[in-house]
């Protein structure tokens, strides 16, 4: 079979690119409409995506297409063109379709909000970002649609500028992943300087490793670098800072955005680079130990969160860490395995509690309670992805965290225990979620009634809650398709009964935890909190990170731009207003000049004769010249 | 004989300096007008001494100092018809006034 389907590939992004187009000239005409656009544009994506997978899978070799020279420096051109293999196939079908979802439910949550066009306008350019990023064939390109996604993100964020703390969030997650990308950019320039031909493709510098034309030690710098962009944008540990603030957005941005894709863009830069990695055992160390830190981390923080929104922020955090480490150990496949299930079942959540939000108007567990019975269909389907997330047997995170869980417990047991106890916290705390939000009476009164959402925004639920049960099937202890089809070598995955047994037990204890703190309420959460003391202080303000950084980094630099702001003020804004000043004195004495009085004018001209004469006369004088 | 140039000249710049002076300080445009004949009959003083006394006497320097004062009649009657009709215009004869050239 022919790559038809994938010589078309360009169309996915360019969809919503045109959908961006459409809303930014006439989206204000179309207001009530633009959710028609931004849902069409992602499902010509999607029916798309879907094409060039399933072609994708008669096998083959990739297919790039990299013919436009977009720069050339000196003799060097720097191409921009699209690669299709079967990792960003897989990819593509993911981002058009979670962002198809989204577009839908949006269309129900968003209703009513005055900038409802924009909205759309910005999701849609978000998704013709993070495809574009996908296909991208070369690393330069790829950091273009890196920062678009940035910037995407940054104005989604943003999105209810009025709110003061959306705007400070904002700026946070566009500051905080800045500083991953510098990392990112820095190995750009010295893969562009080390690699043969100048030629940043991914092709290329694949051979360039795999015939060691590059240093050892060069590749171990770059390999970092490269995964310092990943920390920015996957929210690890120490820059995930931005990721829990990054939920003053709209809710469904969450789900697209912050959980199901750009924050995996990072897990997709290292799998695509994966090939410098796998040269530097350095380099996937710190992979591994940063992302098992991360999960354990981020998943401890996720216990005591009081917001819907940033215990499912701390989620993503912990489970992005999963992955790096999954990518540390040199389990790729897993790593991807486990964005996928995630990307499913962590929008499944993060829409769920949309559509919770969406119903009572607010977000703290602490005023919730109770609504299973009013909103059965997000009940279930948030309960099917807690569990999901939780990791219990047979749901997809089930399969994804075991292989997981069995590629860390061959490299190293401490990755393994590390990944098991984490484990165990996410089922506790999404327990504990799930039992404070929809079980028991609620906890303060709701303005009105509420009621289940309609459908415009169940249905996307329900399909996603499918995904989360069955896309776990395939890649299993027992069926390593997906495994075969991304390495192109089959792969023996042995089922290791140990390790299933481990997480869902911990899974199970997690859960019964939960159930039994916040369900059954036989264990009083606030004395067992109170027995904590201060470790449950340390949590509940997520290890003081943000305090830490704020002194130690925010208020130099801020006192630092302070000063410069003074020197600024006084220095050159005094030498500006001086040369002003002269100007404008010049300018007086002028204007007292002009004055119309012949007489005057003929004096001033006979004084500037005589300085003519005197100068001359001096010259004369002084034999100058 | 050699000496008596610089006296003419002397006499001349002074001459020229009061009619200077006069010109540039002087108020009413008729004294202003008679300072400007002043100056310029320095300037033939100057020629008609330099024609006589200077390096390379000739009779061009006399000449030229004739054409003047008769140029310098023409002028003066020009100027003060020009006055006369600014009299009339505006009823003074105030040099400080005449600053139409401010507007």
């Amino acid at each position: 079979m022919e790559a038809t389907y994938a010589q078309l590939a360009w169309i996915v992004p360019l969809a919503p690119l045109i959908a961006f187009l459409v809303l930014l000239a006439i989206g204000r005409q179309v207001n009530r409409h633009s959710a028609a656009v931004g849902v069409a544009a992602t499902l010509v994506s999607f029916i798309f995506a879907v094409l060039v997978f399933v072609e994708r899978l008669g096998a083959g070799t990739a297919y790039a297409w990299q013919d436009w020279d977009w720069l050339t420096f000196g003799g060097t051109p720097i191409g921009f063109g699209y690669e299709v293999n079967n990792l960003n196939a897989l990819m593509l079908v993911i981002v058009s379709g979670v962002s198809l979802l989204v577009n839908l439910y949006s269309a129900g949550y968003m209703k009513g909000d005055p900038r409802y066009h924009v909205f759309f306008g910005y999701v849609a350019l978000f998704t013709f970002s993070m495809l574009g990023l996908v296909l991208s064939s070369n690393l330069l390109e790829l950091y273009v649609f890196w920062e678009l996604v940035g910037v995407c993100s940054f104005l989604l964020i943003g999105f209810w500028y009025h709110k003061p703390e959306a705007k400070a969030a904002a700026k946070k997650a566009f500051i905080v992943t800045r500083i991953g990308d510098a990392g990112l950019l820095i190995a750009i320039l010295i893969l562009f300087w080390q690699a043969p031909y100048h030629d940043l493709s991914f092709t290329n510098l694949a051979n360039a490793v795999a015939e060691g034309m590059i240093a050892p030690g060069i590749l171990t710098l770059t390999a970092i670098l490269i995964f310092v962009g990943a920390v920015g944008k996957s929210g690890q540990f120490p820059l995930h800072v931005w990721l829990p603030d990054a939920m003053e957005g709209p809710t469904p941005i969450s789900a697209l955005i912050h959980a199901a894709t750009m924050v995996a863009a990072g897990v997709y830069l290292v799998a695509r680079t994966f090939f410098i990695f796998e040269e530097s055992a350095a380099a996937l160390t710190v992979v591994a130990v940063v992302g098992a830190f991360t999960a354990l981390f981020a998943a401890t923080v996720g216990v005591a969160q009081t917001d819907i929104k940033r215990v499912l922020a701390y989620s993503t955090v912990s489970q992005l860490g999963y992955m790096m480490m999954a990518l540390g150990v040199g389990a790729q496949v897993a790593a991807v395995f486990h964005l996928t299930t995630h990307a499913f079942f962590k929008a499944l959540l993060f829409l769920a509690a949309g559509s919770v939000i969406h119903a009572v108007g607010k977000q703290d567990v602490g005023e919730l309670g109770g609504l299973g019975r009013k909103m059965k269909v997000t009940a279930w389907t948030f309960g099917i992805g807690a569990l999901a997330l939780a990791g219990l047997f047979p749901l997809s995170g089930f399969w994804s965290k075991d292989a997981i869980l069995t590629a860390a417990l061959h490299k190293h047991a401490g990755y393994f225990m590390v990944g098991l106890v984490a484990a165990f916290f996410t089922a506790f705390y999404m327990a504990r979620l799930f039992f404070l939000v929809f079980a028991g009476k609620p906890r303060s009164a709701y303005g009105h009634e509420p009621h289940e959402s309609p459908a415009v925004m169940t249905v996307p639920l329900v399909i996603l809650a499918a995904l989360a049960v069955v896309s776990g099937f395939i890649y299993t202890p027992f069926n390593s398709w997906l495994g075969d089809w991304l390495t192109g070598a089959p792969a023996a995955e042995h089922a290791n009964w140990t390790v299933i047994l481990l997480s869902n037990l911990a899974a199970l204890l997690g859960i019964g935890l939960g159930w039994l703190m916040y369900g059954k309420r036989s264990l009083d959460a606030e004395a067992v909190a109170a027995r904590m003391g201060w470790l449950h202080k340390l949590v509940k303000n997520k290890y003081y990170i943000d305090e830490l950084y704020r002194a130690v980094i925010v208020k130099p630099v801020k006192a630092l731009g302070d000063l410069l702001h003074l020197a600024d003020r006084f220095v050159v804004d005094g030498v500006v207003k001086l040369v002003a000043g002269g100007a404008l004195f010049i300018g007086r004495v002028g204007t007292r000049m002009q004055n119309g009085q012949l007489q005057g004018y003929g004096l001033v001209s006979l004084l500037g004769l005589v300085l003519l004469m005197a100068l001359l006369a001096g010259r004369r004088f002084f034999h100058v010249g | 004989m050699d000496n008596i140039l610089p006296s003419y000249l002397i006499l001349g710049a002074i001459l020229f300096c009061i009619g200077l002076y006069g010109a540039l300080s002087k108020k009413n445009a008729i004294i202003v007008l008679l300072s400007i004949e002043l100056m310029l009959n320095a300037s033939n003083l100057n020629f008609v001494a330099f024609a006589k006394y200077g390096p390379a006497p000739a009779l061009s320097g006399q000449i030229f100092s004739l054409f003047t004062i008769t140029v310098a009649a023409a002028e003066a009657a020009v100027g003060v018809a020009i006055l006369l009709a600014l009299f009339r215009n505006r009823g003074t004869s105030d040099v400080v006034e005449m600053d139409h050239l401010k507007h």
